[in-house]
């Protein structure tokens, strides 16, 4: 009877008693939530226009972070060092096309995932190199994003959101409108989605396979850049940060692998149900939960929707 | 000219349909074997036996395990470092509540724990396909890293939170703790591998195997064909576990000596799947190939410098031996894409015309 | 055929090669140093695998070794995970190694059964198993100048000391915020007794390796329970994220302190000015303002033979932990000497050096590290001593002591210790100690 009441009645109890703190946890989870849209962004992108799941996602988020933050550091001022690091992804988008994806067009895509996963452990050595292994911090003042916080009075409670937050947020919604305008409204986003059907078909269309590569990882990479400025705002710039990439699967497994709007929603939903899950029903059983309820929620979700809330259905021929 | 089958004339089915069917393959079997139980013993040190040997064999299972989920039946999964760590604390639980049990035994039963947990965490599978399965299995592994840790039960509610492997015996040597020497360990692995990876052989050749190939290959026609989808699926599953389970236990109390949680991280379940990818996916040779290159390589590129006379610092060998084995993961993708097992075949087809090129 | 006898060359390669057991050099002192530079946690790695390195090379320049032996050091890459750590030591293991510093609460935990079987002592400074204290059990493991119990007794202490006594503890709420695994884990029980002796509500707040950056769940937890003190035990990039959370909710910096892991620079300076005022046990002195940190600056960083990135990084508090780690290195090694009369000596004269190691103020002088430490001692039955440690507050820009040194809880400490080395004991039966105390 404890027990049940536990899991049914004292939550929803206590966040009738605290409004305000259950307006802070909310608002967290869709902080949390845009952040994890970010990462699956980056995801979203490369499945969407090449069908590879690109693991080194979250070593491309560090990257960028560390390429930033290593210009700087050398002397280049903040804007200089952005468009800087913008010029270093491209490059990366060429290298990777010309040396992997080249070579393994058509290949099976659990092929693509392996030379992905390869090239994300080449990527962390290469970075540690270059970088250095110690931790950095994220040149927030310099590129203008705010610090501080905004103090609500709700009723007697004070409700304290962090100003980075509302402008992480805010960017997170005007990359994804502006990447999904991207996709369904100019030529170049309908050769990426014609890719993205049938490799072999958009080449006898005449789309330039290799261009439409290297432009939809100079994309992932952009979206990269940014996702590690918001990441490493809040905690700092260290190799720690590419497990962070993990967290992203339940999103894109809610959202579908090849909506970008899927990617947001998939993201608000996880985000949210994550920390109230956390904070009502965690400390039942002993905390630190939210490390697999964002899969378990995903899980829930494709047992009735195997594709996902948005994702394209799987059509199987026998 | 030396791997010939001309001459050699088959006058029964059963001697038809042997896994060897030419005698160049028996020897080949026969010379590893004997290189593994009685050469490497003998000249290896330490180092060679704990760091590279056993660990070799323990993943090398471990992949075969996961190549009859992911090459044989199709089914792709990460569990795999949650399902190894479901049989290390089994076993460390089921020893430490029955202490004169045989260990070996134990092991073995540790597996079917393992076996229990992959059939649950497997059930998914049913309704969904590809990549999406991934993110189930997933959930089974950050589960049971969450659980390991939190669940003091598991680990007898140690104030460190790591399990600590208690001395055992068996015909009055010591196999596990720290007054077990490698030689011993190292038989006890080859010992248990040999037995198990012929266990998988045979059951691959036979129907479930045949039953799992058609899973992977197209499962709605093989539903249509009779072939019954949970029970074939979750058999996948369980036994992939239970391979799995093993190894993992073997990993705690055969080479190890000790763990925590975090040794069974999804580090491991990306390792085993690596192995299992580039050693060829459908092939039990491939997984032996694939633990090789995933686990001996990395530990050859760290030797090297030294070997070289070049001083480089510790952390740059083991960051430049990181990019290498990088940057030989995508070439070998490129260059045979089914793995080395592919390359394996290739080779032996070569050798059977040499001289001529064909 | 090439790409075959690639992979297969490989395979055979690295499989019949017997790793050179080459002897270390003859007339030598073998320290390895597991160390790890890469990783998740090598912020907090990096400068006392600096400090290590450092001291030792000094000693090397500035007095050709000790006693007249060079001093070799080996670095060895461990990730922070026993895997490595493992292979690290076995590759190690043949060239006769004197001591092994793993630096990680699991490698070491990973080594403790083994050191009495290979014979090498285990020196973990202020952490790894909290039992092996008890000399008794314990033989070749060594973990001075005191254990995480007797940290969380000096926190408590503390604390107690700003509310005006132990007994105004009551009804207070403390929150436990820890890495999730061992290491982490360790001060709970402790915690728990003094919770019913002291009555205080406490709160635990366990972070997962994995979620170290992406602490806003655990912070709203706390801003929910709202407690009046926070301990940290911390190590990597978990302490950075950890004190930008509290600076972002608003949490009385001076109520939050750390444990001596958890008082780096680099953990404290991410968070600007919010982390003034954020509080750390401290075992060592903070600064280059020692003769002997200078004799390094000139001898070693300003001639090369340091990794260290910046002049800066010599004299932050984790660099000093290594330096710290070395000093008791470098006297264990000349107790050993003096025990046995002879300069090149081995793993057993270095276990009974360790077990005779005792640093008087005195002797710090001598080597110009006057008042760097806390005097210690070290006895046959206990490994650790339960020394003295001082609390330090950051300043924004640098650590400042607030406290003069004072002893930990050793009353309520070492009771729990014997208990808990009886345990360790009972359950994974070691081979029983043979070696005198002499």
């Amino acid at each position: 009877m404890d027990t049940l009441a536990d899991i049914f009645v004292n939550p929803f109890a206590q966040m009738a008693a605290n409004p305000v703190f259950l307006v802070k946890v909310i608002w967290e989870g869709l902080v949390a939530g845009m952040l994890y849209a970010l990462i699956a962004l980056g995801f979203v992108l490369i499945y969407k226009a090449s069908g590879v799941f690109n693991f080194a996602q979250g070593i491309m988020v560090v990257f960028a972070a560390l390429t930033l933050v290593g210009l700087h550091e050398r002397g280049l001022p903040a804007y200089v060092a952005l468009v800087g690091t913008l010029a270093v992804m491209l490059l990366l988008a060429i290298a990777v096309e010309r040396v992997i994806l080249r070579p393994l067009v058509n290949q099976p895509d659990i092929t693509l995932l392996m030379a992905t996963i390869g090239l994300t452990s080449l990527l962390i050595g290469l970075g540690e190199i270059v970088f250095g292994g110690e931790p950095k911090t994220m040149i927030t003042r310099e590129l203008g994003l705010p610090s501080g916080s905004i103090r609500l009075m709700i009723g007697e409670r004070p409700l304290v959101l962090q100003r980075l937050d509302i402008v992480a947020g805010g960017t997170a919604l005007l990359l994804v409108t502006t990447l999904a305008v991207f996709f369904q409204r100019t030529r170049i986003g309908r050769a990426l989605r014609a890719v993205a059907d049938d490799h072999q078909a958009a080449l006898s269309v005449g789309i330039s396979l290799n261009q439409i590569w290297i432009i939809v990882w100079f994309t992932a990479g952009l979206v990269a850049l940014v996702t590690g400025i918001m990441w490493s705002a809040k905690s700092d710039v260290s190799f720690a940060l590419e497990i962070i990439a993990l967290r992203a699967l339940p999103v894109l497994i809610l959202g579908g692998l090849t909506s970008i709007p899927g990617a947001i929603v998939g993201g608000l939903i996880i985000g949210v149900g994550e920390k109230l899950g956390e904070i009502y029903w965690g400390r039942l059983v002993g905390g630190a939960i939210d490390s697999w309820l964002a899969y378990f929620i995903a899980l829930l979700f494709l047992l009735l929707r195997p594709q996902g809330l948005f994702g394209e259905k799987i059509i199987e021929r026998v | 000219m030396l791997y010939r089958e001309a001459g050699q004339f088959k006058t029964s089915y059963a001697a038809d349909q042997a896994i060897f069917p030419l005698i160049e393959d028996r020897i080949g079997m026969l010379a590893t074997l004997l290189v593994a139980g009685a050469v490497i013993p003998a000249i290896g040190g330490d180092f060679l036996l704990n760091g590279v040997m056993i660990p070799f064999l323990i993943f090398a299972l471990a992949a075969v395990g996961l190549n009859i989920l992911v090459g044989y039946a199709g089914q792709l999964s990460l569990g795999t470092g949650a399902f190894m760590g479901v049989g290390a604390y089994a076993c460390y639980k089921l020893t430490t509540q029955f202490p004169d049990v045989n260990i070996v035994l134990v092991i073995v039963c540790a597996g079917f724990f393992s076996a229990a947990a992959g059939v649950a965490f497997g059930l998914p599978s049913l309704r969904i396909k590809g990549f999406y399965l991934v993110v189930a299995t997933l959930a089974a592994q950050f589960f049971f890293e969450w659980a390991f840790i939190r669940i003091g039960w598991l680990y007898n509610y140690n104030a460190s939170g790591a399990i600590e492997v208690p001395g055992r015996e068996m015909l009055g040597i010591a196999i596990t703790g720290p007054a077990a020497t490698s030689t011993t360990r190292y038989y006890l692995v080859l010992a248990i591998v040999i037995v198990m990876t012929w266990l998988a052989s045979n059951l691959i050749r036979g129907r479930y195997g045949r039953a799992w190939m058609m899973v992977r290959d197209m499962d709605i026609a093989a539903e249509l064909m009779g072939v019954r989808m949970l029970r074939t699926k979750l058999l996948a599953f369980a036994v992939s576990s239970f391979y799995c389970g093993v190894a993992g236990a073997m990993m705690v109390f055969l080479w190890y000596g000790s763990a925590e949680p975090s040794a069974f991280s999804i580090r491991v379940s990306f390792q085993v799947l690596f192995m299992v990818i580039i050693g060829g996916m459908g092939s039990l040779l491939g997984s032996f190939f694939g633990a090789a290159f995933i686990w001996a390589l990395p530990i050859l590129l760290r030797l090297m410098p030294e070997l070289l006379g070049l001083r480089i610092g510790s952390q740059t060998v083991d960051q430049i031996s990181q990019m290498v084995s990088g940057a030989l993961i995508i070439l070998f993708l490129i260059v045979e894409p089914h793995g080395l097992a592919r390359l394996w075949s290739l080779a032996k087809q070569k050798l059977r015309v040499w001289p001529f090129p064909y | 055929m090439n790409r075959q006898s690639l992979s297969l060359a490989a395979f055979i390669v690295a499989v019949a090669l017997p790793l050179p057991a080459d002897d270390a050099k003859a007339e030598s002192l073998y320290v390895p140093l597991l160390t790890y530079r890469t990783g998740a946690f090598a912020g907090s790695g990096i400068p006392v695998a600096n400090g290590m390195h450092d001291y030792l090379t000094m000693l090397n320049e500035r007095d050709g070794g000790i006693g007249g032996v060079k001093i070799e050091i080996e670095e060895c890459e461990t990730g922070y995970t026993a895997e490595k750590g493992v292979e690290c030591y076995e590759k190690t293991k043949a060239k006769k190694p004197l001591v092994y510093n793993p630096y990680s609460t699991a490698i070491t935990l990973q080594l403790i059964p083994k050191a009495p079987v290979d014979k090498v002592p285990l020196l973990s400074m202020a952490y790894g198993l909290s039992a092996s204290a008890v000399g008794k059990n314990f033989a070749w493991v060594f973990n001075p100048p005191t254990t995480y119990w007797d940290g969380t007794s000096a926190i408590i202490k503390h604390i107690a000391e700003q509310e005006g006594g132990l007994d105004k503890l009551q009804g207070k709420k403390i929150g436990f915020i820890h890495l999730d695994a061992g290491y982490g884990k360790e001060p709970i029980p402790l915690l728990e007794q003094f919770k019913s002796k002291y009555g205080f509500e406490l709160f635990l707040y366990p972070v997962p390796p994995k979620e170290m950056q992406n602490q806003s769940s655990i912070w709203l937890n706390v801003q929910r329970d709202n407690p009046d003190y926070m301990i940290m035990w911390g190590w990597g990039a978990m302490n950075p994220t950890a004190i930008k959370e509290a600076a972002n909710i608003g949490f009385p910096m001076n109520k939050f302190y750390g444990v001596w892991w958890s008082a780096g620079e680099d953990d404290a300076r991410p968070a600007g000015e919010g982390a003034i005022g954020y509080r750390t046990l401290n075992l060592n002195g903070t600064g280059a303002d020692y003769p002997a940190i200078k004799d390094i600056q000139r001898l070693v960083v300003d001639t090369g033979k340091s990794q260290v990135t910046s002049k800066g990084r010599v004299g932050e508090n984790l660099y000093n932990r290594g330096v710290m780690n070395s000093v008791l290195v470098a006297e264990a090694i000349r107790t050993a000497q003096k025990l046995t009369g002879k300069t090149a000596i081995d793993a057993t004269d270095m276990r009974r050096g360790l077990e005779h190691l005792e640093i008087t103020a005195e002797r710090l002088k001598e080597i110009g590290l006057e008042d760097f430490m806390a005097p210690m001692k070290v006895t046959c039955e206990d490994h650790n001593g339960h020394h003295a440690v001082y609390v330090q507050e950051w300043d924004g820009k640098q650590w400042k002591p607030i406290s003069n040194w004072f002893e930990p809880m050793k009353d309520v400490v070492r009771p729990m210790l014997e208990q808990a080395a009886a345990e360790y004991v009972a359950k994974s039966k070691p081979p029983e100690r043979t070696e005198s105390c002499d």
